[in-house]
């Protein structure tokens, strides 16, 4: 899929969707054409597509086929949890407040940004400088006024594990009515959310961080959990997410989340071989550092700086010698905007645009390491020469 | 890959316009190894500059079309430093800013040229209405563009030799409708685009309300040239030497603005016989290749007319009396004998 000779090191941007992901949705869009919600045998096969669909992604995530709803992304189900749980506790009378983190992905941060324009009050908890929630000072934040409470399962940019666990028994001991939502879209490759996230009432996945295609995602929504919807109109998904079904989508999420979870020690362990290789050549470039602690990264995530080079210029040479990478958040254009991660995480805006994330997945190889350590230790070496960047005495 | 040309490898600045597509085109065509690159220049709100997520669709479109490889630069840091908070600051000191000019001296042919040589890419190519010709001993000079209406040779003045060693501008030999018709004919989208208008980063509500938001201005009086008050204004920051329209005061005869005065916020108005001046001090003198002859022409806005002159040191000596230069404005030099060289660039005192 693609070019043999392309180090595909953006994992976390989008993955290569899986070959039999990818037959079993042009099946669905070859021969189940017919819309869910019908009546004769043409939508009944559809709708028998779907509801499968619904039963595998359910078992995978630790839920029941009711209580999955399928969005067009991880972006939608994050602003369905969001909007549709604030907008539902502030009707209940259940409190106004709302407690997120300042690493959240923007599709959770956004929309709560935007309800507080609405005249709700949003908190964002900080983070260590590992890139973990502060659980003192997210504490601090819950009260019987807290209606939501989101933290990521894990973080997009450094890869860290958050403790939804521990998250989840600090609200429940300080606020009894909250909501909680983990947005689970970098965890589903990595940990198991359904353990994980038990007793989290929301949860978004989305497919094409699994090997699934873009434009399709999920949202858990846990038993009798007050939502309201985004999108109304013909009541499908159990009224929490009208519009027509996106049946092939929700065929491949199902099959991608699935062939995830079956192969996910395997996987762990493979890349977390070729991880420590990646990454082990490239802290011993001199004046680079990692972002995140190691101690609680999935298996999948680099992100290390080089002091004096300008990410842009790296990612450049980089990707002029076949290495896809990334840095800080990608907007549409395709420029990068500096990290607000990492300046949560108290990165000085030269290091953090200094940073770059390599990430990888189930479709990465030797070859992949192989191609990133030929090019990333000489393009930083080109780039310093450039700048007469004078290296840093490392401690 | 298919522009793996031994001619060399250029990285051409696509703001997303017609030209700058062409220019990439035209690049590609005669066998470089060509890479586009567009500059988010400006983090505002505005979506209408030449920084817009549209315009980077656009270029990126092209750079699809011609099979060449796009990235997208954030000089947002330094555009903001060196070319807004330089405009901004030129207005508080009652000068006329070029912040075309600034971002071409600082950011394009600044930041954007050290990048392209850290990458080890060999040329920048732009697409501006001006020429870089091979002349006498194989040192490159600048010249203006073919279509004198488009001419852009203005605001790339500041360029010295060494730049321009390394500096491409494609459609400089070409007229805009030949850059159209260019675009048209290889069906890129920006064909029919309309030409950028002013500053990029002015957008809504125009140059006034910009002033307005950011500079820190104080109203004054209108005082005529013997100092005596004859009216008031709101601000003296808005005000530019030369300026007729906006005066705000009735008089018999078409007056100007002759001098504008931060320190005191008084803007002193005048007839047209009192803005001719037989001279303009300069600063920050730059030389394409080394000092020029002392007979030159000059021009002192992007399509003014250029007129004879001599540069004496910090003076530029007009033949004939010349309308005033507002201070802070760029003045390009070109060769007497050959109008179409540039030789130089200067500042108003």
């Amino acid at each position: 899929m693609q070019e043999a000779s392309i180090a595909y090191l953006d994992h976390a941007a989008t993955t290569p969707i899986r070959p039999d992901v990818l037959d079993a949705m042009v099946s669905v869009l070859g021969h189940d054409f017919g819309n869910p919600s019908g009546g004769h045998s043409v939508a009944r096969a559809a709708k028998a597509d779907l509801e499968a669909a619904r039963e595998s992604v359910a078992s995978d995530l630790g839920a029941s086929p009711s209580e999955i709803v399928f969005t067009n992304s991880g972006t939608e189900a994050d602003n369905l949890a969001i909007f549709g749980a604030a907008r539902a506790a502030r009707a209940a009378g259940h409190g106004d407040a709302i407690v997120v983190t300042s690493i959240e992905h923007k599709a959770v941060l956004a929309a709560a940004r935007r309800l507080a324009t609405e005249g709700f009050s949003v908190s964002e908890a900080p983070v260590t400088p590992g890139g973990i929630v502060d659980l003192e000072a997210l504490g601090d934040l819950l009260d019987e006024q807290t209606g939501l409470v989101s933290l990521m399962l894990v973080n997009n940019e450094v890869g860290t594990i958050q403790p939804l666990p521990e998250v989840v028994e600090l609200v429940r001991a300080r606020s009894p009515r909250a909501v909680i939502h983990t947005d689970a879209v970098q965890a589903a490759a990595w940990v198991d959310v359904a353990t994980l996230a038990a007793d989290a009432e929301l949860i978004s996945v989305s497919a094409h961080k699994l090997g699934g295609p873009k434009g399709t995602g999920a949202l858990v929504v846990r038993g009798l959990t007050p939502l309201v919807p985004l999108l109304e109109g013909g009541g499908q998904e159990h009224g929490r997410r009208a519009g027509t079904s996106n049946v092939a989508g929700a065929v491949g999420l199902a099959q991608a989340l699935r062939a995830t979870v079956d192969e996910r020690d395997v996987t762990i362990a493979r890349v977390t071989d070729l991880r420590d290789r990646l990454r082990g050549r490239l802290l011993e470039i001199p004046d680079s550092w990692e972002n995140g602690d190691a101690a609680v990264k999935v298996a999948g995530n680099v992100h290390v700086g080089f002091g004096g080079v300008e990410s842009e210029a790296l990612l450049v040479l980089a990707d002029r010698a076949g290495v896809c990478a990334a840095a800080g958040s990608s907007c549409s254009s395709g420029a990068t905007e500096p990290s607000y991660v990492l300046a949560a995480m108290g990165l000085d805006p030269a290091d953090a645009g200094a940073s770059i994330r390599l990430s990888l997945g189930f479709a990465s190889a030797d070859t992949d390491v192989d191609r990133a350590l030929a090019v990333l230790p000489v393009a930083v070496e080109q780039l310093r020469a450039a700048g007469g960047t004078k290296i840093r005495a490392t401690a | 890959m298919s522009s793996m040309g031994s001619l060399g490898s250029v990285m051409v600045a696509m703001s997303g316009g017609v030209d700058s597509s062409v220019a990439a085109a035209m690049l590609v065509d005669e066998g470089y190894d060509v890479t586009g690159v567009t500059l988010k220049l400006w983090g505002g709100d505005s979506d209408t500059g030449c920084c817009s997520a549209s315009d980077t669709d656009d270029a990126r479109r092209v750079a699809d079309q011609l099979g060449i490889a796009h990235y997208v630069f954030d000089f947002t840091d330094s555009f903001h430093g060196d070319v807004v908070d330089t405009y901004v600051a030129d207005h508080v000191a009652g000068l006329t800013p070029n912040p075309c000019v600034e971002c071409n001296r600082t950011i394009k042919f600044g930041r954007l040229l050290e990048r392209v040589d850290a990458l080890g890419i060999d040329l920048l190519a732009t697409g501006h209405h001006a020429r870089v010709e091979i002349g006498p001993g194989g040192r490159r000079q600048l010249l203006r563009g073919h279509d004198s209406a488009k001419d852009q040779s203005y605001v790339v003045a500041m360029l010295s030799e060494a730049q321009l060693q390394r500096v491409r501008f494609p459609v400089g030999r070409l007229t805009k409708a030949d850059v159209r018709e260019h675009a048209a004919r290889i069906g890129l989208r920006t064909a029919t685009k309309p030409d950028s208008q002013d500053v990029c980063f002015i957008t809504r509500g125009g140059r006034r309300e910009f002033l307005r938001e950011h500079v820190a201005d104080r109203a004054g009086s209108f005082v005529d040239g013997a100092g005596n008050v004859i009216g008031e204004h709101d601000g003296y920051a808005r005000f530019t030497v030369g300026q007729r329209r906006g005066l705000g005061i009735a008089m018999g005869e078409r007056r100007f603005v002759v001098d504008v005065d931060a320190g005191s916020a008084a803007v002193t108005i005048g007839t047209p016989s009192d803005l001719l001046r037989d001279e303009v001090s300069v600063r920050d003198v730059t030389f394409v290749d080394g000092p020029p002859l002392a007979e030159i022409s000059v021009q002192a806005r992007a399509h003014g007319p250029a007129v004879a002159a001599r540069l004496d040191g910090g003076r530029v000596l007009f033949a004939a009396p010349q309308l005033r230069v507002a201070p802070g404005q760029l003045i390009a030099l070109y060769d007497a004998h050959d109008p179409d060289v540039v030789v130089g660039s200067a500042v108003a005192r």
